[in-house]
C-alpha cells in the first residue's frame, strides 16, 4: 500500500502530461490521415483503420504503464545484462524468422500483430549501457572502455542493419550524446559533427572547392587562432594530419555514395539537395511532404480540412510522415507547438536526469533524451526536406505499435527510476 | 565539469530545434513555391462550360443554336480486355487512329484521362451508349459546338474560335484556359459577355492516382455553370436569306433598316461562306481556304468596305440646300453655267423634282456651289472654308464621317472631308469650290460603308432624324428588351418639310426616273441612284430606297461592286427586298430568278465549293475610296 503512495507522489507528473498530450495530438492526426471525407461511416474506432488500432495500441501502452510501475525498479539494473543478451539473441532469430515487409527483416508475426524487435533493442540497449557506465572502474574517457562501451552500443545496429532496417539501426548514434555526457572525450563528437557537415558539404559543391577551402582554414586557423609560441613543428604535423584526414574524407564520401550505398540509399540522399532531379521517383516523398506541409501556411488549412496528406500524395502518412499532416492542417502554430512540446519534454528528461542520484538513472535518461531526440532530428528532418527519407517513427505521434510501446516502456522506465531517485542504487 | 555538459547537449537541441523551426517559418509562410503547387495537386479545379447562348431573329426563328456533343476520353490504365476491331468499327476509326491516338494518351498519362476522339453526335453516342459496358476505360463528356439553322449572316455573326494567345495574355481576371472557346468576330465577340454565360467551377479531390474523390470542402467553393443568355436580334431571317440568293455571283452588300426604332433587318455581305464552315473539327482547315480567298468572304463588307456614295449622295446636298434656303423645290437651273462645261437638258435642270429623278449632275454642282458660297465672305478661298465648315457640320449629322454606333465589332467612321482635310491636300486656303466641287455628287473625297447608306434612307424615310442602328433588340431567355440608353435619336435638325421635297424626287426616281427596276405594282418605293467610281474597275451599283412613302417600314441599301450602273444591277434587289419584308412573299418570282441568275463579273475567277455565291469576282474593294478624277456622268 506505502508502495503505491510512493509512486504518486514520485513520478514526475509534468512529464506523463507532456506524454498525455503527445499521445492526443498523435491520435487526431492519425485520425485525419485516414480521415475520407467521402465516406464518414466508418466509426472513429474502427479497427479497419490505423486511427482505430492506434487506440488498441494506446491501451495496451497504459497497461505496460501499470506493469512497469508496479514492478520493482531494481530489476532494470540488475538484469540489465541479461536483457541485452536476450534482445541480441531476438534480432538475430528475426534475421532467420521474419517476414518480408518492403524489403525489411524486421518483423516478427504474433498472431495478427506484427513485433519489430530492433525497436525494444534500443530500450536494452540504453540499460546495458547505463549498467556497464555505472559500474565501478569503468572510465569512457579511457581507450578500452570506449570500446567496450562502443561494442555495446553498436552490436544491436549492426544485426538491425543486416534486417535491412538501416532506419532504426541509426538511432544507435543517440547514444554518441550519452558517451559524451559521461566524459567521452569532446573531440568524438566534435569529429563526429565535423564529418557530416563536411558529409553534406560534399554533396552540394564539387570536391576540389571544399579541400581548398578547407586548406584556406587550416592556413588561417594557424595564423589567426594559434599563438606564436603554439606554432610548434608538432601542431604543424597535427593540422597537416587533420587536414588530410578530412580530404581524405571528402573523396571518400564521393566514393561511398557511389560505389558501397545501395542505388536506393545513393537517391535518397541526392534529392536531399536537388528534389528535382527526379519529383516523381526518389523525391517524391521529398516534394510531396513539403507541398503538404508548405500548402498548411501559418494557420493551417483545420482539422481534417487537409487535402495532401489525405488520399495518398504523401506515403506513410500516418506513420513516418505524420508531421505533415500537422504542417497541412494546422500550420505552422501546429509545427511549433509540437516542436515546443517536443524541446519541453527533452528539456525536463535533461533536468531530472540530472538530479539522479543514481549514475545509472542519469545515464539511462541521457539515453532516453538522446534517443527521442534523434527521432524528432530525423523524422520532421525529412518531412521538411533536411534529412534524407529514413523511414523512423516520430515518437508519441506517429501510428505504431510496436514504436509505441518501445517509447512508452523506454519513458516510462526512467519515470519509475525517477521515482525512487531517493534510493541510491 | 561533467555538469556542463548538459548545456552543451541541451544547446545542440535546441539549435536543431530553431533550425526546424526557421525552415518551417520558410516553408509554411514566407516560401509561396510549394504553396500554389499544393493547390493543384490534390485539388482538380473542374471548370464547367456552360451551353453558349442561341441567337434568334426577330421573328423568333432560330439562328444559331448549339449541337450537343460527346468527346471521348480515355484513361490508358483502366483500358481491359478490348476488342480493338469491335471497337474501331463501332466508332468508326481505323486501325492507325486507334494505336496512334492510345499511344500518345499512353505516354501523357496512364492513369489521366486524354481526349480520343472529339465531337461525337448525340446519334453516334444514343447508338454506342449502350456497348460502352464492354469497353473499359473510355468515357464521355458532353460538350457542344454552333450550329446555324439560319444558314446565314455569317459575316454579321461571327464566329468563335479558340482564344488567341495575345487575348489569352491580357485577360484582366483569368477566366478562360488555353484552348477556350471565345467569340473572335462579329455579334459572337460584341455580345460575347452575354452569350458565353457564367462559367461554374467545381473543385474536386483527387488522390495521387488521379481517381474521383468527392468534392472539396462540401461544394462550398462550388459555383454552377449559369447558362449563356440568348440573343433576339433584328434581323428578318427571311428577308436575309433572300439577300442571299438574290447576291448569288454578285460582290457586294445589303443593309435594311426599319427607320422608326434603327432596327436592321438584314446585313449581308458577298460573297459570304456557310457559316457551319467555321465550327466544329474542320475550323482550322476551312479558315485557311477562306482567309486566302482573294474575295474575302470572311471580310463583313456591309461595315468595313467604304465606297463613294455617289448620285445617292445628292439627296443629302438637296436636303441641306432647302434648309439653307439656297434652293427652293423649284428652284431651277436651266441654262446655269457651270464652269466644267456640263449642260443639263432643261428638262433635269428645271427643278429639284427634275434633278433628283434624273440626277443630274450639273444641278448638284449648282446646288453645292450655292451652299458652300451661302456666307458674307467674298474671298472665293475664305468663302469655300466657311461654307464647308458649315455644310461638314450638318453632313455629319447623317452619320458620315462618325460612328453610328452599331454593336458590331470594329465600325469604322468613314471619309467626310472637313476644312483641315483639304488644307492638308492643297495647303491651307489654297483650295475653293473648283477644287472640291465633286463633292456635290457624291464623289471626291467621301467614303462610306453601305451601313451608312442605309442609315441615309432610314433619315430620309424618317424626315430628318435617325436612330442608331442596331442588330440586336433582346437579351435574355424571353426576349427582355435591351437597354434602351444606347438607341440614340440623332437629329439633322433640317426641316421635315425639305425631306418631303427631296422625297418627291425618290419617289420620281422609281415611277419614272434612274431607278424604275426597284418599282412594286402596289406599293411606293422611293430611292435613288447612284454610281460609285472606283480605280480598280467597272463602277460599284448602288441604290437605296425606302419603302412605304407614307410611315416607311424599311430603309434599304445595297452595292454590288463592279456592276456599272445602279439602276440596274442594285435596284432590282432592293425592290425585291423590300416586296418580301412588306409582303412576307414575293409575287414576282420570274423577275426574282432573272435578278438571281444574273452575274457581274469583271475578272473571271474560279470556282469555290465552300461559298454561297459561287462566282469569283478579283476586283477587291478599297477600305478608302482613292481620291481620284470625276467622271463626265453619274448617273
Amino acid at each position: 500500500m506505502s508502495k503505491e503512495i510512493d509512486i504518486k507522489q514520485g513520478i514526475d507528473w509534468t512529464t506523463i502530461w507532456l506524454y498525455i498530450i503527445l499521445l492526443a495530438i498523435g491520435w487526431f492526426n492519425i485520425y485525419a490521415a485516414v480521415y475520407n471525407p467521402e465516406d464518414r461511416s466508418i466509426p472513429w474506432y474502427s479497427m479497419s483503420h490505423n486511427a482505430g488500432r492506434q487506440l488498441l495500441f494506446i491501451g495496451t501502452s497504459l497497461f505496460l504503464i501499470l506493469i512497469i510501475l508496479f514492478v520493482d525498479y531494481k530489476i532494470y539494473d540488475t538484469f540489465a545484462y541479461i536483457f541485452y543478451g536476450f534482445i541480441i539473441l531476438c534480432l538475430i532469430a528475426t534475421l532467420f524468422l521474419a517476414t518480408d515487409i518492403k524489403g525489411s527483416r524486421s518483423w516478427i508475426k504474433i498472431g495478427t500483430f506484427s513485433l519489430q524487435p530492433a525497436e525494444f533493442a534500443k530500450t536494452i540497449t540504453a540499460l546495458a549501457l547505463a549498467k556497464f557506465l555505472s559500474t565501478q572502474g569503468t572510465n569512457i574517457a579511457k581507450m578500452r572502455d570506449t570500446f567496450r562501451a562502443c561494442l555495446l552500443v553498436f552490436t544491436p545496429p549492426i544485426i538491425v542493419i543486416l534486417q535491412k532496417e538501416t532506419g532504426s539501426a541509426l538511432v544507435f548514434a543517440a547514444f554518441v550524446i550519452v558517451l559524451y555526457r559521461e566524459g567521452l572525450p569532446g573531440v568524438y563528437p566534435a569529429f563526429g559533427i565535423a564529418f557530416i557537415v563536411l558529409f553534406v558539404l560534399s554533396l552540394i559543391y564539387p570536391k576540389g572547392f571544399i579541400v581548398l577551402g578547407l586548406a584556406l582554414l587550416a592556413v588561417l586557423f594557424w595564423y589567426l587562432f594559434l599563438k606564436r609560441y603554439e606554432r610548434t613543428r608538432q601542431n604543424l604535423y597535427r593540422i597537416i594530419g587533420m587536414y588530410c584526414l578530412f580530404s581524405v574524407f571528402v573523396f571518400g564520401v564521393d566514393f561511398f555514395i557511389n560505389n558501397v550505398l545501395q542505388p536506393h540509399h545513393q537517391k535518397r540522399i541526392k534529392v536531399l539537395v536537388d528534389p528535382d532531379i527526379d519529383p516523381l521517383g526518389a523525391a517524391w516523398n521529398v516534394t510531396q511532404s513539403r507541398i503538404a506541409i508548405s500548402s498548411g501556411g501559418f494557420a493551417g488549412k483545420g482539422y481534417l480540412q487537409g487535402t495532401q496528406t489525405k488520399f495518398d500524395f504523401v506515403p506513410e502518412q500516418s506513420t513516418d510522415f505524420i508531421f505533415c499532416t500537422v504542417g497541412e492542417e494546422w500550420g505552422f502554430v501546429g509545427g511549433f507547438v509540437v516542436l515546443a512540446i517536443y524541446l519541453i519534454l527533452l528539456t525536463r528528461l535533461l533536468n531530472l536526469a540530472e538530479k539522479q542520484k543514481s549514475k545509472f538513472a542519469r545515464i539511462y535518461g541521457y539515453s532516453v533524451a538522446s534517443i527521442f531526440f534523434f527521432h524528432l532530428l530525423v523524422n520532421i528532418g525529412m518531412t521538411i526536406g533536411l534529412m534524407p527519407v529514413i523511414g523512423i517513427p516520430l515518437p508519441f505521434i506517429s501510428y505504431g505499435g510496436s514504436s509505441l510501446w518501445s517509447f512508452t516502456i523506454l519513458l516510462f522506465i526512467f519515470l519509475k527510476l525517477d521515482a525512487h531517485r531517493s534510493y541510491k542504487v | 565539469m561533467l555538469e556542463n555538459r548538459k548545456q552543451i547537449i541541451l544547446f545542440f537541441f535546441y539549435t536543431i530545434g530553431i533550425i526546424y523551426l526557421s525552415r518551417l517559418l520558410f516553408l509554411q509562410v514566407i516560401d509561396s513555391k510549394y504553396q500554389s503547387l499544393g493547390s493543384t495537386n490534390s485539388i482538380k479545379r473542374e471548370v464547367q462550360i456552360p451551353l453558349r447562348g442561341q441567337i434568334y431573329d426577330r421573328t423568333r426563328k432560330l439562328m444559331v443554336a448549339n449541337v450537343e456533343v460527346y468527346d471521348m476520353y480515355v484513361v490508358p490504365k483502366n483500358v481491359k480486355d478490348l476488342d480493338t476491331l469491335k471497337f474501331c468499327n463501332l466508332f468508326g476509326i481505323d486501325r492507325h487512329y486507334f494505336d496512334s491516338t492510345l499511344n500518345a494518351a499512353k505516354k501523357f498519362s496512364m492513369k489521366r484521362a486524354s481526349l480520343f476522339l472529339r465531337q461525337l453526335s448525340k446519334e453516334d453516342f444514343a447508338r454506342v451508349a449502350d456497348a460502352l459496358i464492354q469497353f473499359q476505360g473510355f468515357t464521355f463528356e458532353q460538350s457542344f459546338f454552333r450550329t446555324y439553322p439560319g444558314n446565314t449572316m455569317s459575316n454579321a455573326l461571327g464566329y468563335i474560335g479558340e482564344i488567341p494567345k495575345s487575348q489569352f495574355e491580357e485577360q484582366e481576371e483569368e477566366y478562360y484556359r488555353k484552348g477556350d472557346y471565345i467569340g473572335l468576330t462579329g455579334l459572337e465577340k460584341q455580345y460575347e459577355l452575354t452569350l458565353r454565360g457564367q462559367r461554374g467551377v467545381r473543385f474536386k479531390l483527387m488522390n495521387v492516382n488521379a481517381e474521383d474523390k468527392g468534392r472539396y470542402a462540401d461544394g462550398e467553393f462550388d459555383t454552377l455553370a449559369v447558362i449563356g443568355k440568348n440573343l433576339y436580334s433584328t434581323i428578318d431571317l427571311e428577308v436575309q436569306q433572300l439577300a442571299d440568293s438574290l447576291f448569288q455571283g454578285k460582290v457586294g452588300s445589303v443593309v435594311a433598316i426599319e427607320p422608326s426604332t434603327g432596327e436592321i433587318l438584314a446585313l449581308g455581305s458577298y460573297p459570304t461562306y456557310a457559316p457551319s464552315l467555321l465550327s466544329g473539327r474542320e475550323f482550322s482547315k476551312n479558315f485557311s481556304v477562306l482567309s486566302r480567298d482573294p474575295d474575302k468572304p470572311l471580310l463583313n463588307r456591309a461595315t468595313t468596305s467604304f465606297y463613294r456614295p455617289g448620285s445617292t449622295f445628292k439627296l443629302v446636298q438637296a436636303a441641306i440646300g432647302l434648309e439653307m434656303g439656297v434652293i427652293t423645290p423649284s428652284t431651277s437651273f436651266v441654262g446655269a453655267p457651270t464652269a466644267f462645261r456640263y449642260h443639263s437638258g432643261a428638262y433635269e435642270a428645271a427643278n429639284l423634282n427634275n434633278a433628283i429623278q434624273l440626277s443630274s449632275n450639273p444641278y448638284f454642282f449648282n446646288v453645292f456651289r450655292k451652299v458652300i458660297g451661302n456666307n458674307a465672305e467674298t474671298n472665293p478661298f475664305k468663302s469655300a472654308r466657311t461654307g464647308l465648315k458649315t455644310w461638314h457640320e450638318i453632313v455629319e449629322r447623317f452619320g458620315f464621317g462618325v460612328k453610328l454606333g452599331i454593336d458590331l465589332p470594329g465600325e469604322k467612321k468613314g471619309l467626310l472631308p472637313d476644312v483641315e482635310y483639304y488644307d492638308k491636300i492643297y495647303g491651307k486656303s489654297q483650295w475653293k469650290y473648283s477644287n472640291i466641287y465633286s463633292v456635290s455628287i457624291g464623289e471626291g473625297e467621301l467614303g462610306v460603308n453601305v451601313l451608312k447608306l442605309a442609315n441615309v434612307a432610314a433619315t430620309i424615310a424618317n424626315r430628318g432624324y435617325w436612330k442608331t442602328p442596331h442588330l440586336v433588340k433582346g437579351i435574355g431567355f424571353n426576349g427582355e428588351k435591351i437597354d434602351d440608353s444606347k438607341i440614340e435619336k440623332h437629329d439633322t435638325q433640317i426641316d421635315a418639310k425639305h425631306f418631303e421635297a427631296v422625297i418627291n424626287g425618290m419617289a420620281l426616281v422609281v415611277k419614272a426616273g434612274t431607278g424604275r427596276q426597284a418599282g412594286l405594282p402596289d406599293i411606293e418605293v422611293c430611292g435613288k441612284t447612284g454610281t460609285s467610281q472606283n480605280k480598280k474597275g467597272e463602277d460599284h451599283a448602288i441604290f437605296i430606297a425606302f419603302a412605304p412613302r407614307v410611315n416607311p417600314k424599311i430603309a434599304i441599301a445595297v452595292v454590288v461592286e463592279n456592276a456599272g450602273f445602279g439602276g440596274s444591277a442594285s435596284a432590282p434587289i432592293c425592290g425585291l427586298l423590300i416586296e418580301k419584308y412588306l409582303k412576307r412573299k414575293i409575287e414576282r418570282t420570274a423577275y426574282k430568278e432573272q435578278v438571281m441568275s444574273k452575274r457581274y463579273s469583271t475578272v473571271a475567277a474560279g470556282h469555290s465549293k465552300t461559298k454561297i455565291a459561287p462566282v469569283k469576282n478579283a476586283a477587291t474593294t478599297r477600305a478608302t475610296p482613292p481620291a481620284g478624277e470625276v467622271k463626265k456622268t453619274n448617273q
